[in-house]
């Protein structure tokens, strides 16, 4: 697929349970860009820098690859897929760990203007994210870390034709790079209902600071705004729907990219055991062994078919796709979890140390886990969600 | 017959069940005239009762039956397995003597691989299969053979050489099942049901054209059988037919299906009825439990996650791309869904999980869920063998180390 030359594809109205020849071409010229471009060495240069990325790869996967925009309609600038190869592309994101503002731009922030926005700030505003010019980054959880957004405390208060944004946000993700910082918030006292606001990061009362994230390859922010102008993004009416709908896709996009990960676990595991020798044979040849991989297999296919199930149900709109969204990343934060600690230990001492490139994903593992609610908090939510 | 299409062929089907299908005919009257026009069995080959249709195309042809509540050919039990197996390496003297009957339903047949002292491990077989000059002797003992009680042939896995290595001194056989020196007796299992036989031979005769075939060669013929029971495994037990159907022959068809069905009568409770679960949850009060709904969420995503993962590998097998890992996990999946659900169905029903029968909760369904799971992760190839041929088949990790080389008699077994 070269996304920009290709006609639109019209979402599918049926579940698949397999990917398309199209789909399937554009992952394999994905994984040949990301192998070239993200190899760990890249991976651990780029993660021990305060910007986390190296704006000649985002260039170059903006202008080739158009990848900021995958998901995102012509009309503003994008092209024109939707939400199951915005999927595939998180998912091979996650399988290079490539370190790059695209989970914080394409599918948080990308998504919150998609969703809440009016038809003239989309038009204004998605073009420059889906040709990779601009960064965004979007700011919902506040110190507390609460993923529910009815724990939102930053307070919009209308002032003129705008609003000022009194509090912090938390666990920004890429919010020390973004130019355009959207921002959920509650209005004040006499309303408190919830709404998206956006604003240049650049502007009064916005103040920044990189936290240190235990997952260096993806770089979080707390952000201080006291007073700062922002603009309401659409309706307040559509806020608190828009807000859910955004983290639900992203909960389903983090569940792909998570699952990318896991299959390199997985991998790494399966080659490591043909290849180290104990006791006179391939530690591969051991059952204790055999079976933990075998194990990890159906674990991670398991996690695989939960989170294109999820992908699917979202590009079609299905009913149930909310509660899918919560499914997969119940589903893919065990997974990858269980599959780096495993990967782990069938590499035996040399697993733990710092030369070894499992604990990159490991740690990545690590931030999924708690990044847009852990496996309860999403557990609970399904159930909600289906009545129980 | 390969070019032919789907439009063509739902036609031709069509046209004949019209001239042909009468739901006052007898059932073995109108199987026959399936085994003369092939239309029963269509992907088989036609000087053998089938059409040489293409596997792709005989889901029409079925659609086309259902369409009109025709009734098919036999295919309860292993009759299949045995047919499939047959097919491929039989003779035609064995071939025109069993394989119309077995499209008719006259004869009923069962599988005699397993014994007490071979599970997992098959080709250790020990039943001895001895040439006396006139005919093969069988002596020893079968078990976990569904329906033999209504058999009247089975497919045998034997031992003709002692002295060979393990794999290369076993014979397959046809056995009649109603003769003198065959004693078959229930297996009563721990959930109380008795859905298999033990089969004991004492100098059991079997004619020498029914070896299938050739002799010491018959391991290769048992993976036949065993390959079609592993792709068939979701279909075990026949497909429901729905009731209301007038005429002779539905009569019939459901007698049949009646005793076939008997031993697969708990097998629903033994993959854990997850269907189950949210319902008990809500009548029970136990959805208010905090934990409990974690359990509970845990165990469906478990189980759509495997729901969805078969249908990845069969979406992807219809794409003709090559068989992903996603194929040889269904059995391990199922055992862990089965366990799961059996935990939350303990944690939901509480204290009531102490009882069973008619007064225990859903007049003892659930019970029959306790006691039936732990069948499920050994029936079939135990989990550990599951384990052992996804990382030995699909990760390619290199196998154990042998102990069973050699001439079979100094092998240690049980």
């Amino acid at each position: 697929m070269s996304a920009s030359t290709e006609p639109r594809h019209e979402p599918a109205r049926r579940i698949q349970y397999a990917f398309t020849d199209e789909q399937e071409q554009f992952r394999a010229a994905l994984r040949r860009f990301l192998t070239d471009k993200s190899p760990t060495t890249e991976v651990r240069r780029l993660m021990a820098t305060a910007e986390g990325y190296d704006p000649a790869v985002w260039r170059q996967l903006s202008d080739e690859l158009a990848l900021p925009g995958v998901h995102i309609a012509e009309k503003y600038g994008g092209a024109g897929f939707g939400m199951v190869e915005l999927c595939i592309v998180t998912e091979e994101l996650g399988r290079a760990l490539l370190c790059a503002p695209y989970f914080s731009t394409a599918v948080l922030a990308a998504n919150a203007i998609l969703n809440a926005g009016s038809e003239t700030q989309k038009k204004s505003l998605l073009p420059d994210l889906a040709s990779g010019k601009r960064l965004a980054a979007l700011a919902i959880t506040e110190i507390n870390g609460n993923w529910d957004p009815s724990a939102i405390e930053l307070t919009a208060t209308p002032e003129g034709g705008g609003y000022r944004l009194n509090g912090t946000k938390s666990y920004v993700v890429d919010g020390q790079v973004a130019n355009l910082l959207v921002v959920a918030a509650r209005l004040p006292a006499s309303d408190e209902r919830l709404a998206i606001f956006t604003l240049d990061a650049s502007w009064p009362g916005v103040e920044r600071r990189l936290l240190d994230s235990m997952d260096p390859t993806r770089k979080i922010a707390r952000i201080d705004f006291r007073g700062a102008r922002a603009d309401l993004l659409g309706s307040v009416d559509g806020g608190a729907r828009a807000i859910a709908r955004t983290m639900d896709q992203a909960a389903i996009a983090l569940a792909n990219e998570m699952m990318g990960g896991a299959q390199v676990m997985l991998d790494s595991a399966v080659a490591y055991s043909k290849m180290r020798v104990q006791f006179g044979r391939p530690i591969g040849s051991f059952q204790a062994i055999k079976h933990k991989l075998a194990d990890m297999l159906l674990d991670v296919e398991l996690g695989k078919s939960a989170a294109y199930y999820a992908a699917q149900t979202a590009a079609t709109e299905d009913r149930e796709w909310p509660a899918m969204a919560s499914l997969a990343k119940a589903a893919a934060t065990e997974t990858y979890l269980r599959t780096a600690l495993d990967c782990i230990q069938l590499h035996g001492g040399i697993g733990f140390t710092w030369d070894n490139d499992t604990h990159l994903w490991f740690k990545r593992a690590k931030s999924s886990e708690a990044f847009l609610g852990d496996a309860n908090y999403h557990r609970e939510l399904l159930m909600q969600r289906w009545g129980v | 017959m390969s070019n032919v299409s789907e439009a063509e062929v739902r036609a031709e089907v069509r046209a004949w069940l019209q001239e042909h299908w009468d739901p006052q005919m007898p059932l073995v009257e109108w199987r026959n005239l399936l085994a003369d026009s092939g239309w029963g069995m269509p992907q088989w080959p036609k000087e053998w009762y089938g059409r040489d249709l293409p596997v792709g195309l005989v889901r029409a042809v079925e659609e086309e039956f259902a369409a009109l509540g025709a009734v098919g050919a036999a295919r309860t039990g292993v009759r299949l397995l045995a047919a499939a197996t047959l097919l491929e390496h039989a003779s035609d003297f064995i071939k025109k003597k069993f394989l119309r009957r077995i499209v008719t339903g006259e004869d009923n047949w069962c599988q005699l691989f397993s014994e007490p002292g071979s599970g997992s491990d098959l080709a250790g077989a020990t039943t001895r299969a001895d040439f006396d000059g006139a005919n093969w002797i069988v002596n020893g003992q079968k078990v976990w053979t569904t329906s033999a009680h209504h058999a009247d042939y089975g497919i045998l896995l034997a031992r003709t050489d002692w002295d060979a290595p393990k794999h290369d001194g076993l014979s397959f056989f046809v056995i009649a099942i109603r003769q003198p020196g065959v004693d078959v007796q229930p297996l009563k299992q721990m959930n109380g049901h008795a859905s298999f036989n033990q089969v004991f031979f004492s100098d059991a005769m079997i004619p020498p054209e029914h070896l299938v075939g050739r002799v010491n060669e018959g391991w290769k013929v048992a993976v036949t059988t065993l390959a079609h029971e592993r792709r068939g495994a979701d279909g075990m037990a026949p497909p429901v037919k729905r009731g209301g159907r007038e005429g002779r022959i539905y009569v019939e068809e459901r007698a049949e299906l009646e005793i076939a069905n008997e031993p697969y009568r708990w097998y629903p409770q033994r993959a854990g009825r997850t269907d189950l679960v949210i319902e008990r949850a809500k009548e029970t009060g136990a959805n208010t439990d905090p934990v409990i709904r974690q359990e509970i969420a845990k165990l469906m995503i478990l189980s759509k996650s495997a729901e969805w993962t078969a249908r990845r590998a069969r979406a992807a097998q219809r794409q003709g791309r090559p068989q992903g890992p996603e194929g040889s996990l269904g059995k391990l999946a199922a055992s862990h869904v089965a366990r799961a659900a059996a935990r939350v169905h303990t944690m939901i029903t509480g204290a009531e999980a102490m009882l069973t029968g008619k007064q225990s909760p859903r007049e003892g369904i659930i019970a029959e869920i306790l006691v039936s799971v732990p069948a499920v992760s050994i029936a079939g190839g135990t989990d550990e063998i599951q384990r052992n041929i996804i990382a030995e088949r699909v990760l390619e990790l290199p196998k154990e180390p042998r102990f069973d080389i050699g001439p079979f008699r100094n092998v240690r077994r049980n």
